[in-house]
């Protein structure tokens, strides 16, 4: 027995409404055309979606949780990005 | 449960606990996920490779008793429900496993284990599926029950095991669902039909109370288990919830409950009933039920069948991408 698991693939998945593809999980496959197949069937039996990407697991880089603070902090003291932080009059009407 | 008994580690008060044991605690208080490649006890792991790698041979391992009756269904129709019910419980199974990875042990490793025994699955399973009023059954009483148990847990700690419970969630109903509409049909059939349908409640009736799972009230495992959030409810809780659910409906179906301690509780707001023969539970657990060989021989058949076609597969794609090599190479 050469005991040789089939490499991991993380599964995206566009739905029906035109939305960006989006992650629903991984699988084991032995090539890309492969993790498509097995994508449909574990992934979509319900209809769940259109386009079907798939990436090896492998080739993904993620960001480190250690890296967390310094990356999303930043974004916490900058309230005025958001349109709620501007206090319009009603008088001005819809904006 | 479909984890039945996973035993827990390291039930710690907060003194006990060092600095990143405490942030880690209050982190799962606050209600946040912990995801993958953060930190976490070891305990919280190995306890959470237990549990999710059981959940999961439950659910590959229970595609058994129902794949017995695909091929013998009543109609056509019948039969491609039965078939899509099944094949989610397969979806189940791969949802689970791929959860159980993120914790890094390997999809083969889980394996090996289910099949040398060193892994369990849930002992309902262990119990056979004689006629087509048992389809019936198992879809109301054995799905019903992991629903109760599944519904909690896509609130669990754990992230990616909370949203395999939330896409499985989505799917369950459908599975009791027909169980019931099936027990409909045969309650409402011929005498005989109706005979079945008793006979199959009869049969799984305290085999579905059991898969909560002894009483934990008093367990260390489970305490800690609830404190991590990888257990939302003890086992009797949710067996009281599940009865108190499954008596009217059976009630509506003309069937009776084979109980005869079965009475409704104006005080606690719930039925009191009898417990199931918790000595039959262990030796189910240890590996004595009706079909435990069956079972496991079916898993393990299918495993070892199947590796001709694992390595054809790995062979195809490994020489496809040689070829993709060689072209990439010459066109340079
Ligand atoms: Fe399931
Ligand atoms: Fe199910």
């Amino acid at each position: 027995m050469s005991r040789k698991e089939w490499p991991l693939w993380e599964v995206f998945i566009r739905g029906q409404h035109g939305l960006n593809h989006r992650h629903v999980g991984s699988l084991h496959a032995p090539d890309a055309e492969m993790a498509i197949h097995h994508a449909r069937d574990v992934y979509t039996r319900r209809k769940e979606g259109v386009s079907i990407w798939v990436v090896k697991s492998n080739d993904i880089t993620a960001s480190s949780p250690s890296e967390k603070g310094p990356l999303f902090d930043p974004a916490e003291t900058k309230a005025y990005r958001h349109p709620t932080f501007f206090d319009i009059p009603d008088e001005v009407g819809h904006m | 449960m479909y984890a039945q008994m996973v035993k827990s580690e390291g039930m710690k008060s907060r003194d006990e606990m060092s600095p990143e044991e405490l942030a880690f605690q209050d982190r799962i208080d606050r209600g946040e996920k912990i995801e993958p490649k953060e930190w976490m006890p070891e305990g919280y792991r190995k306890t959470l490779i237990r549990q999710i790698g059981q959940h999961a041979h439950s659910e590959i391992v229970g595609q058994l008793p129902e794949g017995n009756w695909i091929t013998r269904a009543p109609t056509l129709e019948r039969k491609a429900i039965l078939l899509a019910k099944v094949q989610d419980e397969a979806g189940h199974g791969l949802y689970l496993y791929s959860a159980a990875e993120t914790l890094g042990v390997s999809r083969d490793d889980l394996m090996e284990k289910l099949h040398s025994g060193a892994m369990k699955y849930s002992s309902i399973f262990n119990y056979p599926t004689l006629n087509w009023a048992d389809m019936g059954a198992v879809g109301w009483l054995v799905d019903g029950a992991a629903i109760m148990n599944q519904v909690p847990l896509q609130r669990t700690s754990y992230g990616p095991y909370s949203r395999a419970m939330i896409r499985i969630c989505k799917e369950e109903s459908f599975h009791q669902r027909q169980g019931y509409a099936i027990m409909m049909k045969m309650a409402a059939g011929t005498p005989a039909q109706k005979e079945m349908a008793q006979d199959a409640l009869n049969r799984f009736w305290y085999p579905s109370l059991m898969m909560f799972g002894p009483s934990d009230a008093e367990s260390v495992h489970s305490a800690q288990s609830m404190a991590w959030k990888i257990k939302i409810n003890t086992n009797d809780e949710l067996r009281q919830k599940f009865v108190d659910q499954t008596v009217p409906q059976a009630h509506y179906l003309g069937l009776s409950i084979p109980d005869e301690n079965l009475r409704w509780n104006e005080e606690k707001g719930g039925y009191d009933f009898s417990e199931p023969d918790w000595s039959e539970f262990f030796e189910v657990i240890k590996g004595n039920g009706p079909c435990n060989r069956e079972r496991l021989g079916a898993r393990v058949k299918a495993w070892d069948d199947g590796e001709w076609f694992r390595e054809g597969l790995y062979a195809h794609a490994e020489k496809a991408a040689h070829r993709r090599m060689a072209a990439t190479t010459a066109a340079e």
